[in-house]
């Protein structure tokens, strides 16, 4: 069968899933860009007027979008540094052979299975002001001497959110990392034994390195994942202001207020900081879509 | 190189606080699910008499079950319309050499990390047009933007690992496309659906803001969403015994999937990045 009716079959293959994705995503997308510039409102869709940039303008002088994005930036940024780190430390013990290693890795990915929404809860009780466990235990080893207000103390609402969101997360860091680790070759390790080279300096100068490729692709993965955060802010911190991330803020626009389009100029805004990301990410990364021989 | 006695006992140590921080959330969820009254405000290891009442009153307070059924059908319908789609385009993707393939490629990966919230006000008024707003197909329609985008990316890596020569056999014997995906690929791909479709399944069970946004009332509603409204209303401190009764009834079912196909799981999960 000659290639250029492989090429046209591939098409025919591929046309299902693109109409699928056309509706389901081109044109919401397009919906939404298009709402961004009308005073849509959730109440009377019919009757929506062209604003312009008016939504935009509103926005930008907003300061609790400001806010939002002051909070969503530094959840983003804490969260993912912590969560490379840990992951990093749970893949290296993952890494070395010991008893129940197996069993230990399938923990580890417990937290990634469980609903955001079911983690948020157990941590909302752990994190309780009065009955909490975090508290009484902290209580007993005498690092605080008064019980906190967790998620209700503006200052300590997003240390929780962030605490939750690292436990949630480090499993799929983790993973990701030891099997990059998994692919390092032995002999380099066996050369740095014979040399005498002391562990920390091994980590730092051989196994960083080596593993910089997909350490890199991780860590992008999950900050894009990080910046859209919504439920685990929704669930443990119960809507207020001073907690509010970017998607937060732009869904309380749209179904709260009922302000389609001044919600959808924020959601476009946040659409456009990921879509750079993306492009970063894409570029930095290298991503290699095509192997090299086929 | 021989390790110390100290060494490995800092290792142990290292590894118990790993699996302590890993586990402690759920065996307090549990713990907690198995108290009532003045009992929860004790901080103990073990209840000392364990109360099942919280259980059946995560059922008496709400329809919980339709929940799970409506969670269950929603990530059932979601996944097997993903798969079905994503088998066909990813064999166009991984096999057939054709111009626009690497564009292609990069849409599917920019599609899947898409933020959902970019699509929301345009995506409620489709599901309003076509009559589906609190009704559980919605949740299958929009969430095919997420895990379309993923099944055809994973199942694209997978088949690219076929050898090559099952192919050229069959194109030898003048097999068409269709032929060579449905009786020569299919039957090979059972593994890598059943790690695609499970990923899949998770991510559609576990998705909260679509779900939120476009269900109503309590019937429609799907787990997560039943569980975050849990005492929502109250203005007294709120039911956490039953809160937690109704966290560790949907996540064990989780926790034996992950167990279950651990391998799976980390292998479809590895695939799903992109190596750089």
């Amino acid at each position: 069968m000659d290639a250029r009716r492989r090429a046209r079959s591939a098409w025919l293959f591929l046309a299902p899933s693109l109409a699928v994705l056309a509706l389901v995503a081109g044109w919401p997308l397009l919906r939404t860009f298009w709402f961004s510039l009308t005073d849509a409102d959730l109440g009377g869709m019919e009757e929506t007027r062209f604003v312009g940039l008016e939504n935009y303008r509103e926005l930008f002088s907003d300061w609790l979008w400001w806010l939002s994005v002051w909070t969503t930036f530094r959840f983003a940024i804490i969260s993912v540094l912590l969560e490379t780190a840990l992951g990093l430390g749970i893949a290296m013990v993952l890494h070395a052979r010991f008893a129940g290693r197996g069993v230990l890795r399938a923990a580890v990915l417990i937290p990634w299975a469980i609903p955001t929404v079911v983690s948020a809860r157990m941590w909302g009780w752990m994190f309780n002001d009065v009955y909490g466990v975090v508290n009484e235990i902290l209580l007993k080893l005498g690092i605080i001497q008064d019980a906190l207000a967790w998620t209700a103390d503006p200052r300590l609402a997003l240390p929780a959110v962030i605490a939750v969101d690292v436990w949630k997360t480090t499993p799929f860091m983790t993973l990701l990392i030891l099997a990059a680790l998994q692919t390092l070759p032995d002999d380099v390790y066996e050369a740095a034994q014979i040399d005498g080279a002391r562990p920390l300096r091994v980590f730092f100068r051989i196994t960083l390195p080596l593993i910089r490729g997909p350490l890199m692709v991780a860590v992008i993965f999950r900050m894009l994942d990080a910046l859209r955060v919504f439920d685990v802010f929704y669930v443990l911190t119960s809507n207020s202001n001073e907690t509010l991330p970017m998607a937060g803020y732009a869904r309380r626009k749209m179904f709260e207020l009922q302000e389609l389009g001044a919600g959808a100029a924020a959601a476009s805004t946040l659409f456009a900081i990921i879509a750079l990301f993306t492009a970063v990410y894409l570029v930095a990364a290298r991503v290699r879509v095509e192997p090299e021989a086929t | 190189m021989r390790r110390s006695v100290l060494q490995r006992a800092l290792f142990g140590a290292v590894v118990a606080l790993i699996a302590l921080y890993t586990l402690f959330p759920f065996y307090w969820a549990v713990v907690t699910s198995l108290k009532t009254g003045s009992a929860l405000f004790e901080v103990e290891p073990w209840p000392r008499a364990p109360a099942w009442r919280n259980y059946p009153q995560v059922f008496e307070q709400q329809p919980f079950f339709t929940s799970i059924l409506n969670s269950v059908l929603v990530a059932t319908s979601t996944v097997a319309v993903s798969l079905f789609l994503s088998v066909t385009a990813s064999y166009a993707l991984a096999r057939v050499r054709f111009r626009g393939r690497a564009p292609l490629l990069l849409m599917f990966l920019g599609v899947s990390m898409f933020p959902q919230i970019a699509v929301l006000s345009g995506m409620f008024e489709l599901i309003r047009w076509l009559g589906l707003y609190n009704r559980f197909p919605s949740m299958t329609v929009s969430y095919l933007i997420f895990t379309l985008p993923f099944t055809v990316w994973v199942l694209t890596t997978f088949m690219r690992e076929l050898p090559k020569e099952l192919e050229e056999a069959a194109v030898m014997d003048g097999a068409t496309p269709w032929t060579i995906v449905t009786r020569v690929f299919l039957p090979l791909m059972g593994p890598s659906l059943v790690t695609t479709g499970l990923l899949a399944f998770i991510a559609a069970w576990n998705e909260f803001l679509f779900a939120l946004t476009f269900t109503l009332t309590s019937e429609e509603r799907t787990v997560p969403v039943a569980i975050s409204l849990i005492g929502g209303g109250s203005a007294f401190e709120l039911p956490w015994g039953v809160i937690m009764a109704a966290s560790v009834i949907v996540t064990v079912p989780l926790i034996a999937l992950v167990l279950a196909f651990q391998r799976r799981i980390v292998s479809g999960l590895t695939a799903g990045a992109v190596k750089g």
